[in-house]
């Protein structure tokens, strides 16, 4: 199916939530609320014809300074059964980073969400286990955000790992120097 | 938790014992750090802790114009950078609506297909190494020396070669190249036995491989795995067959595929992927046409070297697209896939119209991969979990970039 049908199906299907329809070099990206995601992303797996077993790939993006919605969550669905791609975009807002997960639909989103939290801080409810996967977990602030600083905040200082430091504790706890 | 035995030892009990194991660990083939928590031998939980080698490329692309990534997109998954840039160069090349020439697209596919090789030798030798057969790592580096010393020949490096430009490749190859590199295709069959009479009816090997770390194919496209682990559970899926790119189209050639989704599956799928790769490679040189090996498109080609040195207006062109890239990138935003040794390597970037991607999100297949090794390892041995990791052959520079 061509990627502009599933879009056309998509918003006969839901059309309170797709907002906008881009066509940009042969690939066609659906701009979504972030409100019934699991549900659209539900559709898309389980509707004959259109599918998408595959997540390719889960991704952040940060547009700041954009009205209304700072954040996008991007899907990039693949069907290994018709070969057609689509790719979801959904808002998510500045004061409220959230989104439902989509681990129950695709089993590979699991890392993806992880790191788009780390990144990113966007908090994916219902995840079976939203903990920080590249970096530390005392880390602060998100890093991919674009009003994170590529020299790091000022006057900031490593404080070691917290891991390294529980390590120190249970050192002198045995009295192993 | 504890139980207790029942019997006469009454007054024994057993505790779950929780085994680290990593991050510098030799068989863990990197920086991957691992907590098991083990029932005698039996794995009980594995929690995969990634990271270790985190550079922020993802962040500090974002401040690089288009042709200054190309080194960085080396670093990825570094035994196999001929295939990263290709990659990269092939998604910024679709973005910016460029078409390559036939001569530059058949010297693609010819280094991406050595690169595959020279990876799957060195994911067999060390995988055997792993499991105990030494032998095998010593003839797999034969073959790799030979490759290795090519690539040096064609570009200059071995490892971090940077050798594809937005548009094309860096350099033409000769005739003696090619005719090297076909000498070794002619020979490199008969290695490809030799490496299976090595280890195929070993013992210990098949004891070690077979009915271990299986995944159906259910489960293998539920989790987006990728490259030889979802063929070696019997789903077809190739991306240079899906949406081939380079000349993958005009060359004769099959996907291998598995039946039970072990680790002896996952084997045999990278052993007839060395084959169809030593055949791409011999059609490839065989039908190579003459021709330019750069685009013609100006605005986002960098001019070839002796014109920059002898015309001014090369010159300024060549100044101005190195200092402030292409300022013509439309806007719009692109996901494209290609097939690397690993798997399925996705550059999704989103250009604003400057000479800077705006958001450059590389999807790594080893991340993926690392991310099902609780799936694989769940269940089984402590001795399983090395024989597993070496199966899905993971590069740690990729997976946490």
């Amino acid at each position: 199916m061509e990627p502009l049908e599933i879009a056309e199906r998509l918003k006969e299907r839901f059309p309170e939530e797709v907002l906008d329809v881009i066509e940009f070099r042969g690939q066609v990206s659906v701009v979504v609320r972030r409100e019934r995601i699991k549900e659209i992303c539900r559709y898309l797996h389980d509707e004959p014809g259109i599918n998408m077993n595959y997540l390719s790939d889960l991704c952040g993006v940060d547009y700041l300074g954009r009205r209304g919605f700072r954040f996008e969550v991007v899907y990039n669905l693949y069907s290994l059964i018709h070969r057609h791609r689509i790719r979801i975009k959904a808002l998510v807002p500045e004061d409220d980073p959230s989104i439902d997960s989509v681990t129950e639909i695709w089993k590979g989103a699991n890392w993806h969400e992880r790191e788009t939290y780390d990144m990113f801080g966007i908090v994916f409810k219902g995840h079976p286990d939203l903990r920080r996967i590249l970096l530390p977990e005392d880390w602060e602030g998100f890093p991919l955000r674009k009003d994170y600083p590529v020299t790091g905040p000022e006057g900031w200082e490593w404080k070691g790992f917290e891991e390294v430091k529980r390590l120190h504790e249970h050192d002198r706890e045995w009295n192993i120097t | 938790m504890e139980k207790t035995r029942l019997g006469d030892n009454s007054r024994v009990t057993t505790r779950e014992l929780t085994l680290n194991m990593g991050p510098q660990h030799p068989a863990t083939h990197g920086v991957l750090r691992l907590v098991l928590e083990l029932d005698g031998e039996t794995i009980v939980k594995c929690t995969p802790y990634v990271g270790y080698l985190h550079r922020g490329v993802e962040k500090h692309t974002e401040q690089l114009n288009y042709l200054q990534i190309i080194p960085h997109t080396d670093r990825l998954d570094y035994i196999s950078s001929m295939a990263n840039n290709i990659g990269y160069c092939v998604a910024v090349e679709r973005l910016f609506g460029i078409k390559v020439p036939e001569r530059a697209q058949y010297i693609r596919t010819i280094v991406a297909e050595v690169t595959r090789i020279l990876s799957h030798l060195l994911w067999l030798g060390t995988h055997a190494l792993d499991i105990g057969a030494m032998t095998v790592f010593l003839y797999c580096f034969r073959e790799r020396e030979k490759l290795q010393q090519l690539l040096e020949r064609l570009c200059g490096a071995r490892l971090t070669v940077s050798y594809t430009r937005i548009g094309g490749v860096k350099k033409d190859v000769d005739q003696q190249w090619l005719e090297d590199l076909y000498a070794f295709t002619e020979e490199f069959p008969m290695r490809i036995e030799q490496y299976e009479t090595l280890i195929d009816k070993n013992r210990i090997w098949l004891k070690r491989t077979k009915g271990i770390g299986v995944i159906t194919a259910e489960e293998a496209i539920n989790m987006g795995l990728s490259g030889p682990v979802i063929r070696g559970s019997g789903v077809p899926y190739d991306v240079r067959k899906f949406m081939p790119y380079c000349v993958y189209d005009k060359v004769k050639w099959e996907v291998p595929t598995g039946k039970n989704g072990d680790i002896y599956d996952r084997y045999r799928v990278r052993m007839e992927e060395f084959r169809q790769s030593n055949s791409i490679i011999r059609q490839c040189i065989e039908q190579i046409p003459d021709g330019p090996i750069m685009a013609d498109a100006p605005k986002f080609v960098l001019p070839p070297k002796d014109a920059v040195l002898t015309n001014m207006e090369q010159l300024i062109h060549h100044f101005v697209l190195i200092t402030k890239g292409p300022m013509t990138a439309p806007e719009g935003e692109i996901y494209v896939a290609t097939e690397v040794p690993k798997g399925e390597l996705g550059f999704y970037i989103v250009s604003d119209g400057t000479g800077r991607p705006y958001r450059l999100r590389i999807r790594p297949p080893s991340f993926v991969h690392i991310s099902a090794l609780p799936r694989l390892c769940e269940g089984g041995l402590v001795a399983d979990v090395i024989a597993n990791i070496g199966s899905i052959d993971i590069v740690m520079g990729e997976c946490d970039r």
